[in-house]
């Protein structure tokens, strides 16, 4: 089947013209999937909403009822742990029912707390130790860039994730190689695992570092959904080098209590917080 | 044994345009025959193992087949967590060639004695565990691996010898292969200790003990019926590995008669849980170890010994 990816993309723009809606949405699942098996991570999932929404809204060539096509652009989230905004963004671009997302970490569930491929239409791997997704993409850049059908890679990092050496590896070997056709998205919230990434292991200057390495850099607000739609057909539109486009973001990012606290990486909301983060998401629209 | 290989992953290639071969730097004079034939295919990522793993795994994906060359403890253990997520938690159609195996770089020092490799490749869940004695066996485990559908860890050292005499129908996935019959005992011997095990045998009819030798090419998927029936014909089975006894084919050995009603006596060669000698040729390691031919013998010659004056006994 080579017929159908445009006209897809057409229609999921379409479909999903308000990015931002979306994002809201996915939001609003990842608050009930996390309360619903007292899982972790809800802040780092509302850090990168808005960057998968804009990337599900017709950025990416896919076709969700046809997951595995073979000219499909590819999408790996590499920081594995915000697994229940992609489960989320997923579901809602019809790729499975939303019904999944209600089974969230039960035994037996297709949906683990860390992106997982197996049974899931849409998850390319899994995912969820930190520094593998990269490398992943540049193999799958290098397969795409010569299949008879040329796709692209889009790899989304944290930035705590920049401290594994793996990553570097990568990079240099995207720039050495010219994959044009690989993307990474950096969500930058500034936050990790024991404090602020400035405190733990400094990246800056985050941009020199992947410019050295043979990329094209952006830095945009990873919450500005015409912001990150420019940088992303930027990146697609690149001939020689591949693109990263460094997110700064904000943990957390929608329930005012969550914000740029390192705390919601690991708590789960209770009911009250349930009740005031939803409300305060809903009102948001 | 590696130029074997990649003169028969050349001839695969020329049919098959989906695979593609990676190293991280290493394979001087040994890889430029391919490199020179497939350059579209073939890509030296530099000196960055995990990061070919994560390649091989995204091309895999993608639907190519890809082999991945570097020495034994690099291509497994530097980049341990790429094979276990990225390869075998995908089936991954990735063959991972690890050269040097065991002793080969016996005077290099610690740093280039592989002997873990089996001990913790077994451990991943999918992955086939290989150990070609001589060049026909590796031909045979490298053409069975390209059209396997999942990944295969392939560990070469030297040719053992005895191509001679193995009739290739005797090569199969997770087959073992009879070299000699006997039918006072029975090595059972993976990867180069093939030729050790041959020599002991030699030298075991000369004391009037008839030593069955069996190669071991597959530690995963383990030839269970065979050791069954290797189990009923001999009353001393010894296994023979160039590498640590925890976790590798003696282990595997163990725990396959463990759920038979097994009457054998189960030996295991290789190396203990000591610290290398970071300065020994690998015949010199060998016998430092007992793993060469005399001290394979002699292992079997005393506990035969012993069987027989408990037969008297009894």
């Amino acid at each position: 089947m080579n017929d159908g990816l445009d006209d897809v993309r057409a229609e999921t723009l379409t479909h999903c013209n308000d990015s931002i809606d979306l994002a809201r949405r996915a939001r609003l699942h990842v608050l009930q999937m996390v309360h619903h098996a007292n899982a972790s991570h809800v802040g780092t999932c509302f850090s990168i909403a808005d960057i998968l929404a804009v990337l599900y809204s017709g950025i990416l060539r896919v076709d969700p009822s046809q997951p595995q096509h073979p000219d499909r652009d590819r999408f790996i989230l590499s920081k594995g742990h915000a697994a229940a905004v992609l489960y989320s963004i997923l579901a809602e671009s019809g790729y499975f029912p939303h019904t999944f997302l209600g089974k969230f970490c039960d035994d037996h569930s297709p949906l683990a707390g860390h992106a997982t491929h197996k049974d899931v239409p849409g998850v390319e791997v899994s995912t969820g130790a930190l520094g593998h997704g990269l490398s992943l993409g540049c193999g799958m850049a290098l397969a795409g860039r010569c299949a008879a059908t040329p796709f692209s890679v889009y790899v989304a990092l944290s930035d705590g994730e920049l401290n594994e050496g793996a990553i570097w590896e990568a990079a240099m070997f995207a720039g050495h190689h010219g994959l044009s056709n690989l993307t990474a998205i950096v969500d930058a919230n500034g936050l990790q695992g024991f404090g602020t990434v400035r405190e733990v292991l400094n990246l800056e200057p985050l941009a020199d570092k992947w410019a050295a390495s043979g990329w094209s850099v952006a830095e945009v607000d990873g919450h500005d959904h015409p912001g990150l739609r420019h940088a992303m057909t930027q990146a697609a539109a690149r001939q020689k080098t591949p693109t990263v486009i460094i997110a700064r973001t904000v943990k957390g990012k929608g329930v005012s209590f969550m914000e740029n606290k390192l705390e919601w990486h690991y708590r789960s909301p209770n009911d009250e917080q349930l009740a005031q983060a939803s409300a305060e998401l809903e009102g948001a629209s | 044994m590696r130029n074997a290989l990649i003169d028969l992953l050349c001839e695969l290639a020329d049919n098959d345009p989906d695979i593609w071969l990676l190293t991280a730097d290493l394979g001087y004079s040994v890889l430029e025959r391919f490199a020179e034939r497939f350059p579209e295919r073939y890509i030296n990522v530099g000196v960055a193992e995990q990061n070919m793993v994560g390649i091989a795994a995204g091309l895999a994906l993608s639907g190519k087949r890809v082999v991945i060359y570097s020495i034994v403890n690099f291509v497994t253990m530097r980049c341990l967590e790429q094979i276990r997520n990225d390869i075998c938690a995908h089936g991954a159609n990735v063959v991972i060639v690890g050269v040097g195996a065991g002793y080969s770089y016996g005077a290099q020092g610690y740093t280039h004695h592989g002997l873990e490799d089996i001990s913790v490749m077994r451990a991943l869940p999918g992955l086939d565990v290989t150990a070609p004695g001589n060049c026909l066996e590796a031909e045979a485990v490298l053409r069975v691996a390209m059209q396997h559908d999942g990944p295969t860890y392939i560990r070469l050292e030297k040719d053992a010898g005895a191509s001679a005499s193995l009739p290739l129908k005797d090569i199969e996935r997770g087959r073992m292969a009879c070299y000699r019959e006997g039918g006072h005992a029975a090595i059972v011997a993976t990867g180069g200790m093939l030729g050790e095990a041959l020599g002991a045998a030699e030298l075991l009819e000369r004391d009037g003990l008839s030593v069955a030798v069996w190669s071991c090419p597959w530690i995963t998927p383990l030839d269970t019926a065979t050791l069954d029936l290797l189990t009923q014909r001999h009353d001393v089975i010894l296994t023979a590995e160039e590498g640590v006894i925890n976790g590798g084919l003696g282990s595997a050995t163990a725990l396959a008669l463990a759920n038979v009603a097994a009457k054998s006596r189960l030996l295991v060669a290789g190396v203990g849980e000591v610290l290398s000698v970071p300065t020994l040729s690998q015949t010199s390691a060998r016998n430092y170890h007992a793993l060469d031919a005399a001290g394979l013998a002699a292992r079997l010659l005393s506990v035969c010994s012993g069987h027989e004056v408990s037969d008297l006994l009894g």
